[in-house]
């Protein structure tokens, strides 16, 4: 079982982030349990998705406390909440943040990939929703999907424009940590 | 065939291939996207189904009550406050004997306002005459509202049916699940033909007057056809894995490893996926413990449920909600299940947890298995925060 804690404020897209993520895995064959915690019902508010999968239907029901994988859509949120709690020894950290910002110190074999998340996206959709980009540096960072299956996934999940567009971002957000 | 689905989503696509002809709704918290997404496809014209939009789930309820007094198969969906202000219809609607299938959204109950999940809502109409069925996971919400139709619209029965399922957890939690196609669940929900309906050609009164004479007699015949509720949703189970495929056994309880067990958690809901997964840890060290997940709470499987666990030694109920100034709800029907029995569990002690979205964790199940012991405790607190427990009013 792998388990993903997406970190953001409320309108950022997180429950996006888990449902393309879960239906990436679904489109690969693996289970997945893709669900949202809110904090408060409002805007901007911290709240968080999850995303379990495993290679048999998914059972625990509870949020997710010991991450394989924490993607962080807001960077400011690290301020107030230990983003990385539970983090597994070789877990890993996609973080967005500004080009060339420094990465968070963390233990021995963890990593942490800080990715121009809202700049890709600015570029891309127009908009600064960087977490498309940072679904594409999921799948770069962790090995976890394949670059088709994810555009599948956004096919599935937006139309015309808007599909084009996280298409791009999506590759952009992939490349940036192929690149290195 | 399998689709990575909401739960709100599967509710909605479940409901339409039951192809209600009245939907109505209040549109506002606590709603869900069940009947947002059920007002699309009306919108979309993929439904042919009037969908009536009103100002309070009062006259929700009080429209889908005239639906189906009138014949029409009809579908409301609502949680926690929304269920409550239902409340003095929902019980006219089981007096009247009319099979509404409603989705209830379980979710906490006010004050302090909570929008998160637990049972309080469901649980506190458990009296109220309505046929009720908790889900675990999507899958089975998806089939018992194919279910709730075939139980509620039987001849023999009658009565309005909850589908409950955990807000959040499910309502808003995707998973694959495996939506049937259409042509199978025509098959098996044939359309609704009412036992009796309102018709000017044949006029007849719902519900009216009944004086001293003839009152205990609605609620005594109510109360005889749960006994046949009891018998008719294993038969309607077992045309249902006929035809789809799927075996809810008998589909009053789901027994995981009881057999043999020496400790058992009784729960209802979503937590009993997590429970199942303490079970197989536990399990691979050599615990002999195990679940039984009530599926039907009204009726009250008690003979079921006395079968299941009179060899078990030490039995834990989880409960999701409380019955203030008494024992939880779901523990005082286990206890009574086994009241002047000669069979019984040594020790049946009564937990509760998840109140207003408090997580129930891995290490919540395994705590509780933990002070499972010979000595039996009753209305314990999980997960509780000693902290907040110490403040006082004024200081």
């Amino acid at each position: 079982m792998k388990e993903i804690r997406i970190h953001a404020r409320a309108g950022q897209g997180a429950i996006t982030t888990a449902s393309l993520l879960g239906y990436a895995y679904f489109l690969k064959g693996a289970y997945a349990y893709a669900f949202p915690h809110f904090g408060a019902a409002r805007m901007g508010a911290p709240m968080n998705a999850f995303v379990r999968m495993d290679s048999k239907p998914v059972r625990v029901r509870s949020q997710i406390y010991k991450p394989d994988y924490v993607i962080i859509i807001d960077q400011t949120l690290m301020r107030n909440f230990n983003c990385f709690s539970g983090l597994k020894e070789n877990g890993v950290v996609i973080l967005n943040d500004k080009e060339g910002a420094s990465a968070p110190k963390v233990k021995a074999k963890q990593k942490v990939f800080v990715v121009p998340g809202n700049d890709i996206a600015l570029k891309t959709i127009g908009k600064p929703l960087g977490n498309t980009a940072l679904v594409g540096s999921f799948a770069a960072a962790t090995g976890e999907l394949n670059l088709d299956i994810l555009i599948e996934a956004i096919k599935h999940r937006f139309s015309a424009k808007i599909q084009e567009a996280n298409i791009e971002a999506v590759k952009q957000g992939f490349q940036y940590i192929k690149k290195g | 065939m399998k689709e990575f689905l909401e739960g709100s989503q599967v509710i909605a696509k479940a409901v339409k291939m039951c192809k209600p002809g009245v939907i109505s709704a209040y549109p506002i918290t606590p709603q869900t996207h069940i009947v947002e997404e059920l007002a699309q496809m009306v919108a979309d014209g993929h439904l042919d189904s009037q969908f009536v939009n009103v100002e309070s789930e009062h006259s929700a309820a009080s429209v889908v009550l005239g639906a189906v007094a009138a014949g029409v198969r009809s579908f409301t969906a609502t949680s926690s406050q929304g269920l409550f202000l239902m409340a003095e219809v929902i019980f006219n609607i089981a007096g009247m004997r009319l099979p509404v299938i409603l989705s209830c959204a379980n979710r906490a109950i006010s004050a302090p306002i909570s929008i998160w999940n637990d049972h309080q809502d469901s649980v506190s109409l458990r009296d109220s005459g309505w046929i009720q069925l908790y889900a675990e996971n999507l899958q089975e919400v998806a089939d018992f509202h194919f279910m709730a139709y075939r139980i509620g619209e039987d001849k023999s029965i009658m009565l309005p049916v909850m589908v409950c399922m955990d807000g959040f957890i499910l309502t808003h939690g995707m998973e694959p699940v495996d939506m049937p196609e259409q042509e199978k669940v025509d098959r098996f929900l044939p359309p609704y033909k009412a036992l009796y309906k309102l018709d000017p050609a044949e006029p007849v009164s719902m519900g009216p007057l009944a004086d001293p004479d003839y009152y205990a007699e609605t609620r005594f015949a109510i109360q005889e056809t749960f006994k046949d509720v009891l018998a008719l949703i294993p038969k309607v189970s077992d045309e249902f894995k006929s035809c789809f495929g799927r075996d809810y056994k008998d589909c009053l309880v789901e027994e995981y490893h009881v057999k043999d067990a020496q400790k058992v958690i009784v729960a209802m809901g979503s937590v009993c996926g997590t429970i199942k997964e303490v079970v197989d840890e536990l399990r691979k060290k050599g615990k002999k413990v195990g679940l039984l997940k009530i599926i039907s709470y009204r009726p009250f499987p008690y003979a079921r449920v006395f079968q299941a666990l009179k060899d078990v030694p030490q039995v834990a109920v989880l409960d999701k909600a409380v019955s203030l100034g008494a024992y939880a709800p779901l523990a005082s029907e286990i206890k009574t299940a086994f009241f002047g029995k000669k069979k019984s569990p040594k020790v049946i002690s009564s937990f509760v947890a998840g109140l207003g979205g408090r997580d129930i964790t891995l290490e919540s199940i395994k705590e509780i298995f933990s002070r499972l012991t010979q000595r039996e405790i009753n209305l314990e607190f999980i997960d509780l925060k000693p902290e907040l427990l110490k403040e006082k009013y004024g200081e």
